[in-house]
């Protein structure tokens, strides 16, 4: 099985170049054949995984750059798996998405290549070739919602751009600050050193700000996010998919694989107000949710709120003075993994219906809606499993992630989680108002031509959502995935 | 009469500067090729004197060397004519005035 | 030996899920298989309901605990369960059966509705989910169907979606009782955190038993009070009782199904199970959280039998009697009388159910009028109606002997009476037994007798199907007395676990006497103050209720709810809202105010090394460009082309170096 993960986020490239060379205007089916293909892969590497060994499995490492550390290092472990699978669902989900106007081959291939960026992020366990794929992710992203957003395109892609280049920067200088000190880019080697403290003195301070900066403002953590807004909700609706879905969980990624194991000390010091952060994410983004008209710029903020949950049980297990019982920090580290998993799946569900909205209204406000649930009620029947679920109903997916982040996270920080309670509660609010308002009351006279779900649209929902289900009801085949890897860092974090 | 070094480089210096003026002040390209090839002349005589009333006088060197500086001169004459004569042909004149193809 | 039901006794809440989901599969044609269906699956869980009750019978005590794990986080299972024990028996038998007569109900109530099938498929949801509630033996098992029947309520009372009063009061109910449930999803991470387990029984580590309970300590208080959150909101319990009223707006078999025999009693259920939690402490059973539980019960029950007292909607007096009777549900826990609460809670199921299908078949019959100011004289029109309606006010008004009601209030005024803190709840108690009594019969007098008016004209009975549910229901708030009667107390029995002997003297109690004259009391008020109601009198108009025209600000002030809503939306909702609205503009203006105040100065930064580059270093290359340029150009002069200048340089140059040569020599 050597070389299938280079095989993995190769084919998305060959995808890309194959899109080009494709004669026809639309390239969307050579790209879903592509995804297929990387998705067998991905599945074949599932079912070769070993879920009882803790650490990097499928090893491929070369020689790349001797003199400055850089080695050609691929391996996966439950985590990476996990994010590698997700990938593998998001961004198939995404390109089925709302047709892009305008949208040619070069659409299509500059999403293959950042699914290619993607894989490679999360496999890559070294810094330098990490970065230059967490890079290569980025300019994607920005040619997709310059060249084919909405309203105030330019200025959301440079917002991005700029909010996430400066970030990386801050990292890149950072990290050469590790090597020059440590010598060496390997993940597994530099956690080994983070326990003893990588760093002294302010230097240390000096590098744990500019990853920290670099990280939150990709998840985004409080008050790094205003970037994302803008660009979720201007950005096509596939594009807003994988940025919520998988692109977000590249800063989470970072945090558990970098910030936590490099810098344990540092983030004990100021373990509260990285607490601080992550509740003011959680209650602050629901809130401003609430007062949004745009259906997906509300769906963005939901975002930065789920987002906080995971961030809530990272610095609780992580930055907590006290250090956790066993169980607690399993059922953290299980529930921030788990809410990755469902959180993708979620939201870009949602991102995906008002995409369906917008294209039979032309508009997204949710004002601009009204008694949809008599016209079409199939549609509002899987729209709201989608929102029940984001609201961590019992039954479905996000309650699992949810209740174990809740749990860890209480028993080890009790006040934090405490007022992070109301993140729930705002987040039911804002959603069945936004029900309140779609769904129900008089039929609005502009929705009343609307189409119910199309067969083509129950192809995409039906399979996502039955996914929901089987996570919410039966979930032992996603933590089968990362058990053992949350045991091995439950043990590095405590 | 004895002969001496320095008569000889006088003798010497008088042919090179001879060539040096024919070689810039004709506007004649075979004539400057004369010129060049009494420098060399010159040049040869030089080699002799400098063998004869040097340290070491034996037979062969000075005078091979004079040979063989000859046989160049005799081959780079060869050379030049051909030059002027593919220059005439292309250009069809030999005046040196009207041929400034080298300038940069 | 137990049967095999009791070993596989999720059956019970899967055969209503299974007649959901096929119910969703339907289209909105095929009416009678989604009826059927429906209803198989609730004869069906009451049929194992009754074949599970009948081994409980065997041994006192009965308990049997089904445990599995649910998933492995890391290494630690998360385990769930199904408990059977007598509590839970007998909550299954009582919400399978109320569950049925609804059921049946509903198919002649909604045979108009479009969406029809849909009803069914939401009601036999919310059946399963409550079914599994009551039988769960883990904390967490048993939020999550307590979830599951939320959402049920919510689809269930929006049902009506094109109605906005619907789809308000829906998100209401969702809201405000979710606002409880974070409280109990706290205790539940307390206890967790606390216990290591969510079981309730587990062979002796379960967290109601003495090796989790002993690992509690004082957390216990704030645990059981979290959890009590939860049923503060789900029983309709001050301060969160607002969203019962308006959860009227759904059909009224939900109303009477979810809204007043089961899912509301649901809170009063949690308070039973995880009793030990509560009483956790000084032997004598008061604890700082049951003070609380009593308190809250207390207060619910008497403002909540004011305020129906001047409720003109049929359904709202009895949303506010429902509440009213939640909160003695509470008390009585809340003092100790675990079964009494419980066995208040059974009977009330069944004569609630009574009321509310009663109510319905009342404006079914008046063409959906449901002001019972405009009804009246519906005894003659409506009599199979009239005659269990006035059963089941009977039964809640506590007359006693032969109703339900009757005993199982007196075993509450029992239990209250002997609380040793306070004497306050059991004479608030009092009161408000004086009170049911007279909204009962205010709204009796109002529907049933004197004259028709306005719509009620037309009145006419309802169908078989509807009907035959109301006989069944009546028959069993009478024949349910009979287990619960001081002199052979059953139930009581059953629900303790304590031997029981028949003994007829202790049927004759002074407590008996004190509540017979309070309830005829409160029924001959009734009769005194409303004997013309619906006809003017004097200078009073005929649409004017007899209380509002001899207290006019104190009626408005009852019929509004005692402006408690009007309250929260002064505070806490415009409190929320302001602060949403807070959150965006801070969002938009200053977090992102700061991020382009710092682009802004990077702009100035930008113009700033401009200039710089534009005045010096590009100025100055500029003018070496010139320089060199010019140099060039004198250069290329000499530069002719033409050899003999060369050669006159080279000779020149040579001569130079002669020169020097000879200088330096």
């Amino acid at each position: 099985m050597v070389g299938l993960i280079t095989a993995i986020i190769f084919i998305p490239l060959v995808g890309a170049l194959a899109v080009c060379a494709w004669p026809q205007r639309n390239g969307r089916p050579i790209a879903l054949m592509f995804n297929a293909i990387s998705a067998v892969c991905a599945l074949v590497l599932w079912r070769n995984f070993d879920p009882t060994s803790s650490g990097l499995q499928f090893v491929e490492r070369h020689a790349w750059i001797p003199a400055i550390g850089a080695e050609y290092l691929l391996g996966v472990d439950g985590l990476s798996l996990l994010l590698v699978l997700l990938t593998s669902t998001i961004v198939p989900f995404a390109l089925l998405a709302q047709p892009v106007p305008g949208a040619g081959r070069a659409f299509y291939a500059t999403m293959l290549i950042m699914q290619s960026a993607l894989y490679g992020t999360f496999t890559a366990q070294n810094f330098i070739l990490w970065f230059l794929f967490y890079e290569m992710s980025l300019l994607p992203a920005f040619l997709l919602i310059k060249i084919w957003g909405g309203e105030n395109r330019d200025r959301a892609a440079t917002k991005f751009f700029l909010y996430t280049f400066l970030g990386s920067v801050a990292m890149l200088l950072s990290f050469l600050g590790i090597y020059f000190a440590k010598g060496t880019f390997d993940f597994a080697a530099l956690a080994a050193f983070g326990k003893n403290g990588l760093l002294t003195g302010k230097l240390a301070w000096l590098a744990f700000a500019g990853i920290f900066v670099g990280l939150a403002v990709k998840v985004p953590l409080f008050p790094f996010h205003t970037w994302l807004p803008d660009a979720y909700q201007t950005a096509p609706t596939g594009v807003s998919m994988v940025l919520t879905g998988v692109l977000s969980k590249m800063g989470v990624y970072g945090f558990v694989r970098l910030l936590l194991p490099l810098f344990p000390n540092e983030i004990k010091i100021i373990g509260p107000w990285l607490l601080g952060l992550a509740i003011c994410s959680i209650v602050f983004a629901p809130l401003a949710a609430w007062a949004q008209r745009d259906l997906k710029r509300m769906i963005a903020y939901l975002s930065i709120n789920h987002l906080g949950y995971c961030m809530l049980a990272l610095f609780a297990v992580a930055a907590s003075p006290v250090v956790g019982a066993t169980i607690d920090m399993q059922a953290a580290l299980s529930g921030v993994f788990m809410q990755i998993f469902n959180h993708g799946i979620t939201a870009a569900t949602l991102f995906y219906f008002a995409g369906l909205l917008e294209r039979r209204r032309g508009l997204r406000g949710i004002d601009d809606f009204g008694g949809l649930m008599q016209r079409t009620p199939l549609l509002c029947g899987w729209m709201s499993v989608a929102m029940f679920s984001s609201l961590g109903l019992p039954g479905l997916n996000g309650f699992i992630g949810e209740f174990l982040i809740f749990k860890g996270s209480f028993a080890i920080a009790a006040a934090f989680t405490a007022i992070a309670v109301i993140g729930l509660l705002v987040t039911a609010i804002v959603f069945v108002r936004a029900m309140q308002s779609l769904f129900s009351g008089p039929l609005a006279e502009s929705c009343s031509g609307f189409p119910d779900l199309l067969r083509s649209e129950k192809l995409v929902i039906v399979p996502v959502t039955l996914l929901m289900f089987a996570i919410g009801i039966a979930p032992q085949f996603i933590f089968n995935i990362f058990n053992a890897t949350v045991v091995q860092m439950a043990r590095l974090f405590g | 009469m004895t002969p001496t070094l320095q008569a000889f480089l006088i003798v010497s210096t008088a042919l090179f500067s001879i060539g040096l003026l024919a070689a810039l002040s004709r506007r004649h390209a075979i004539f400057i090729l004369i010129g060049i090839e009494m420098m060399l002349a010159a040049a040869n005589l030089n080699f002799i004197a400098f063998w004869r009333f040097g340290p070491h006088h034996q037979p062969p060197i000075g005078v091979m060397i004079a040979l063989f500086s000859i046989a160049i001169a005799a081959a780079e004459a060869a050379v030049g004519l051909a030059m002027v004569i593919a220059v005439y042909r292309h250009y069809r004149t030999t005046n040196v005035d009207q041929l400034d193809q080298l300038r940069g | 030996m137990n049967s095999w039901i009791v070993t596989y006794l999720w059956f019970v809440p899967a055969a209503p899920f299974v007649a959901s989901l096929i119910i969703l599969t339907l289209s909105n044609a095929r009416r009678r298989s989604a009826a059927a269906l429906a209803i198989a699956g609730q004869i069906a869980a009451l049929a194992m309901s009754i074949l599970a009750f009948g081994q409980t019978l065997q041994t006192p005590g009965f308990r049997v605990v089904q445990n599995f794990t649910w998933f492995t986080f890391g290494e630690q299972a998360l385990r769930l369960g199904f408990v059977f024990d007598p509590l839970g028996a007998a909550m299954l038998l009582m919400v399978a059966l109320a569950g049925l007569c609804i059921f049946v109900f509903s198919v002649g109530y909604m045979a108009e509705d479009k969406n029809f099938t849909r009803f069914f498929a939401y009601l036999s949801f919310f059946s399963g989910a409550m079914l599994g509630l009551v039988i769960a033996n883990s904390l967490l098992l048993l939020f999550i169907f307590w979830e599951l029947v939320g959402l049920a309520s919510y689809l269930l009372i929006g049902f009506w979606i094109e109605r906005p009063r619907a789809a308000e009061a829906a998100k209401k109910a969702f809201i405000t009782t979710r606002i409880g449930d974070m409280g109990f999803f706290l205790g539940i991470l307390w206890l967790y955190g606390r216990s290591g387990t969510l079981l309730f029984y587990d062979r002796g580590n379960g967290c109601l038993e003495s090796a989790g309970l002993a690992m509690l300590g004082a957390s216990a208080t704030f645990i059981a009070l979290l959890i009590f959150c939860g049923a503060v909101g789900k029983s309709g319990q001050f301060p969160l009782h607002v969203w019962l009223p308006d959860a009227m707006e759904g059909p009224t078999p939900v109303s009477a199904l979810i809204h007043a025999a089961t899912m509301v009693a649901a809170g009063v259920f949690l308070v039973a199970r995880v009793y030990p939690l509560f009483s956790l402490g000084p032997i004598n059973g008061v604890t700082p959280s049951l003070t609380v539980v009593v308190w809250i019960g207390v207060t619910t029950a008497l403002m909540a039998a004011l305020i129906a007292i001047a409720q003109a909607d049929i359904k709202r007096v009895l949303a506010y009697s429902t509440v009213s009777q939640l909160g003695l549900m509470m008390v009585s826990l809340g003092v100790g009388g675990v079964a009494a609460g419980i066995m208040h809670l059974l009977a009330h199921g069944f004569f609630k159910a009574l009321l509310f299908l009663g109510a319905g078949s009342v404006i079914h019959g008046c063409h959906g009028e449901q002001d019972i100011r405009k009804m009246g004289g519906l005894r003659r029109l409506m009599p199979v109606t009239f005659f269990t309606y006035a059963v089941g006010m009977m039964a809640l008004s506590g007359v006693p002997f032969f109703f339900s009601g009757g005993w199982t209030k007196e075993e509450i005024l029992h239990a209250t009476a002997s609380w040793a803190p306070s004497h306050a709840p059991y004479y608030l108690i009092l009161a408000g037994v004086v009170l049911t009594a007279l909204y009962m019969t205010r709204q009796v007098i109002y529907v049933f007798f004197g004259n028709p008016r306005a719509t009620a004209e037309h009145a006419h009975e309802s169908p078989r199907a509807m009907t035959m549910p109301l006989i069944v229901l009546a028959l069993c708030a009478i024949f349910f007395s009979v287990v619960l009667t001081p002199a052979w107390p059953w139930l009581h029995g059953y629900l303790t676990g304590e031997p029981v002997h028949f003994e007829i003297a202790r049927l004759i109690q002074p407590m008996l006497f004190v509540s017979l004259v309070l309830v005829g009391g409160g029924v001959a008020a009734g009769i005194w103050i409303y004997r013309k109601a619906g006809a003017p009198e004097r200078d009073r108009p005929a649409e004017i209720d007899p209380l509002e025209y001899a207290q006019p600000a104190l009626f408005r002030f009852l019929a509004n709810g005692m402006w408690i809503d009007e309250l929260y939306d002064r505070t806490v909702i415009a409190f929320s809202w302001a602060s949403a609205r807070l959150s965006d503009w801070m969002d938009r203006y200053f977090w992102d105010g700061l991020v382009r105040g710092f682009g802004a100065i990077a702009q100035l930064f930008g113009i700033f090394t401009t200039s710089v580059g534009e005045r010096g270093i590009n100025a100055g290359v500029d003018e070496t460009t010139v320089g060199t340029r010019g140099l060039g150009r004198l250069i290329s002069a000499a530069h002719s082309g033409q050899i003999q200048t060369y050669l006159g340089a080279v000779a020149i140059g040579m001569l130079a170096l002669l020169l020097l040569y000879a200088w330096l020599a």
